[in-house]
Formats: C-alpha cells, sequence, structure tokens
C-alpha cells in the first residue's frame, strides 16, 4: 500500500508549510492535490490512509481534496490530442501511433492549501514542533 | 472570525522522496558511477539476470548491489556468492525501495568500500509492478524486467511501470516454445506505452540474447564514467 508513504511524504511538505507561518498557527480545512490517471495512485486510499495520519496531529479534522487529471496525449504524427485508454489502448486512433507525449495524466501535485491563521501563537518554549 | 485563506503551492506529492532521490544522485554523480534501478513482478527472473550479467562484466567493471528485500536476505546472499559486495535493505512492510532507504544503504555500503571505486551500482527493488514506479531512488537510469510467462498483457495492464522505465528486458525468452505467446506482443505492448524504451530479448538460464544488453550496458557506464568534453561553442 504505497499510499502510506505518499502520504509520509505529503505530510513532510504540509510540516515544511506550517512552519513558514510560524509562529502564526495555520488550520487547514482542505489539502488540494492533482492526481493524473496515469499513476499508480488510488485516491480512495490516499484520501483514507490520509484521513488515518492527521489523527491527533495539527492537521486534525483536515481533508483531500483530489481532482483526477485525465490521461491524455498527443499524436506525433498528426498533433492531434487524443484519450488513451488506459489497461487497453495506447496507440492514437488517428495515426496508430504509440503513445510518445503524454500532455496530461503524470500529475502527482500538492495544488493549494485551504486554511485559516490563529494568531495565538504556541508559547515558544514549548514549540518544538517543526 | 478569522478570513479563510489559500496558499497555492503546485509541489509534487512526493516531493520529500524526491529531494533524497535528488541528493543520492548527485552522490553518484560525484562518485562517477552509473546507478541502475531494477525493477519488475516478484519472480520475472532479477536476481537471476543480475547474477549471469554481474559474472559476465566482472572482469571490465567493479559494481555493488543494493538489494532491496521486504523481510528475507536470500536474494542478497544469492548476489554476495557471484563475488559482488551487496548491502541487504529490508524494507518490512514496504513494497518497494524509496530515496531514504537507499541512503541508508549507500551509508552501509560506504562502511565496507570508496564508492568512488565503482563504475555500477545496482539497486534491485522489490518485486512489484506498481509502487516502485513511483519512487525515484536517484537511479540514472529505470530497467524493468518482463518475463514471457508473466502474460503479453503486462504492460498494457502496469503501464505506469513500461512508461518510466528507460530499458525493458523481456525475459526467460528460453521458455517461449512452451507457452501460447507471441514475443512480437510483448515488444508491441512495451512500444505502445513506451516507444522509447529499449528493448531486449534474454534468457538468464540459457544465455541468449545477454550479450546485446552487456553492450548496452557498458555504453551506458561508458558514458557516465568518462562525461562527455564539453562542448564548444563557436
Amino acid at each position: 500500500m504505497h499510499e502510506v508513504d505518499m502520504t509520509r511524504c505529503l505530510l513532510l511538505s504540509l510540516n515544511q508549510w506550517k512552519g513558514q507561518h510560524r509562529p502564526k498557527r495555520p488550520e487547514v480545512s482542505l489539502v488540494h492535490l492533482q492526481v493524473g490517471a496515469f499513476t499508480c495512485v488510488e485516491p480512495e486510499a490516499l484520501r483514507f490512509t490520509y484521513g488515518a495520519a492527521v489523527q491527533g496531529g495539527w492537521l486534525a479534522g483536515s481533508e483531500l481534496c483530489i481532482e483526477t487529471i485525465p490521461l491524455r496525449a498527443r499524436c506525433l504524427r498528426c498533433e492531434a490530442i487524443y484519450s488513451p485508454e488506459p489497461g487497453n489502448a495506447y496507440r492514437s486512433p488517428c495515426c496508430d501511433h504509440p503513445m510518445e507525449e503524454i500532455v496530461s495524466g503524470r500529475e502527482l501535485r500538492i495544488r493549494s492549501i485551504d486554511y485559516q491563521l490563529h494568531d495565538d501563537a504556541l508559547i515558544p518554549a514549548l514549540s518544538s514542533s517543526p | 472570525m478569522h478570513m479563510p485563506l489559500t496558499d497555492t503551492l503546485g509541489l509534487n506529492l512526493l516531493a520529500a522522496n524526491q529531494h533524497q532521490a535528488d541528493h543520492n544522485r548527485q552522490h553518484f554523480d560525484a562518485w562517477r558511477l552509473l546507478c541502475l534501478n531494477v525493477m519488475s513482478s516478484p519472480g520475472a527472473g532479477k536476481t537471476s539476470l543480475l547474477e549471469r550479467t554481474i559474472t559476465a562484466l566482472a572482469p571490465r567493471l567493479s559494481m555493488a548491489v543494493l538489494e532491496g528485500d521486504m523481510t528475507t536476505t536470500l536474494d542478497a546472499q544469492r548476489l554476495e556468492a557471484v563475488g559482488v559486495p551487496v548491502v541487504p535493505i529490508t524494507t518490512g512492510r514496504a513494497c518497494h525501495l524509496d530515496a531514504s532507504m537507499v541512503s541508508g544503504g549507500l551509508k552501509l555500503l560506504k562502511q565496507r568500500l570508496d564508492p568512488a571505486a565503482l563504475d555500477l551500482l545496482w539497486v534491485e527493488n522489490v518485486g512489484n509492478l506498481v509502487c516502485p514506479a513511483e519512487f525515484e531512488v536517484g537511479e540514472h537510469l529505470k530497467v524493468a524486467l518482463l518475463s514471457v510467462t508473466e502474460g503479453e498483457d503486462k504492460p498494457l495492464k502496469y503501464p505506469v511501470m513500461f512508461r518510466e522505465a528507460d530499458c525493458v528486458l523481456i525475459t526467460k525468452i528460453d521458455l517461449l516454445p512452451y507457452l501460447p505467446v507471441q514475443v512480437e506482443r510483448f515488444v508491441d505492448h512495451v512500444n505502445q506505452v513506451n516507444p522509447r524504451a529499449r528493448v531486449f530479448l534474454l534468457s538468464a538460464s540459457s544465455g541468449e540474447g545477454l550479450g546485446a544488453w552487456h553492450q548496452w550496458l557498458l555504453e551506458q557506464v561508458a558514458v557516465q564514467v568518462q562525461p562527455l568534453p564539453a562542448l564548444v561553442i563557436r
């Protein structure tokens, strides 16, 4: 279940982002992700592991909002953009050309974060979290 | 009441792993060695191929192996037996190697030898056609194996792995006479998802096709070990 490791990577990035706001405290409501259809990520599994991972921490209560980006390719023979059928057919329907250039579908991106900033900064001596 | 805010990041979801992978690659470049990430489903023949290839290339190249395995060190023992330094990395639950695991393996390797003396570092990933495709470890090239017993449809069903590969090895071709498959279809399916991959047909047990694969490896190592002279712009 590689979504667990992906969640770990995501949390590292979010912790770094949180550090940029010190001494204020961001309260995150939504983390917007873009996940391409041509990746090894199962959005449902990612949502599930995220929900489990943030329990009890500073991100508790936040959720993932995952936008799926469809797989699109460009036929290098006639320049047409087409939609390959994952698991079945990747050649261009126009020229029967192999899937050379992927236009979209490989995204694994943290797009944006919705949050509120709280001024009640943690007492410096106690704020050991990164 | 606080204002709702939005920060736009546009950051790679796997940025933390990518950062470590880039760091590993900087080391490989400084040591002037080529690092290959070898991936396939379990039982496609990664270890058997490495036994043959390492034995064949040992007179010409200095090599070491970082061996990913979920729980055992069996593969590491097999490769130690052909006379090459092997660092086992047991991943526990994880079904793939990530860049920090490889970084840990490098630390152990450095205790045994000077990596700058190596030409080629093999990273044998955990047998899995899904997860390893998304986790770079700092490799220069990805090599994916597909054995003919797995069926012709695998490049279509696990396309990300075969798309990401720089080189695809169709293995166990000595078994072709006994299987209801056509080798051309394996090649065509790889080509559909990744027309740029170098494809070799070979058998580690009969030795057929190994020569072309080894020649390609030597060429790739030569590029890395002796960087091209700087371009002169007139």
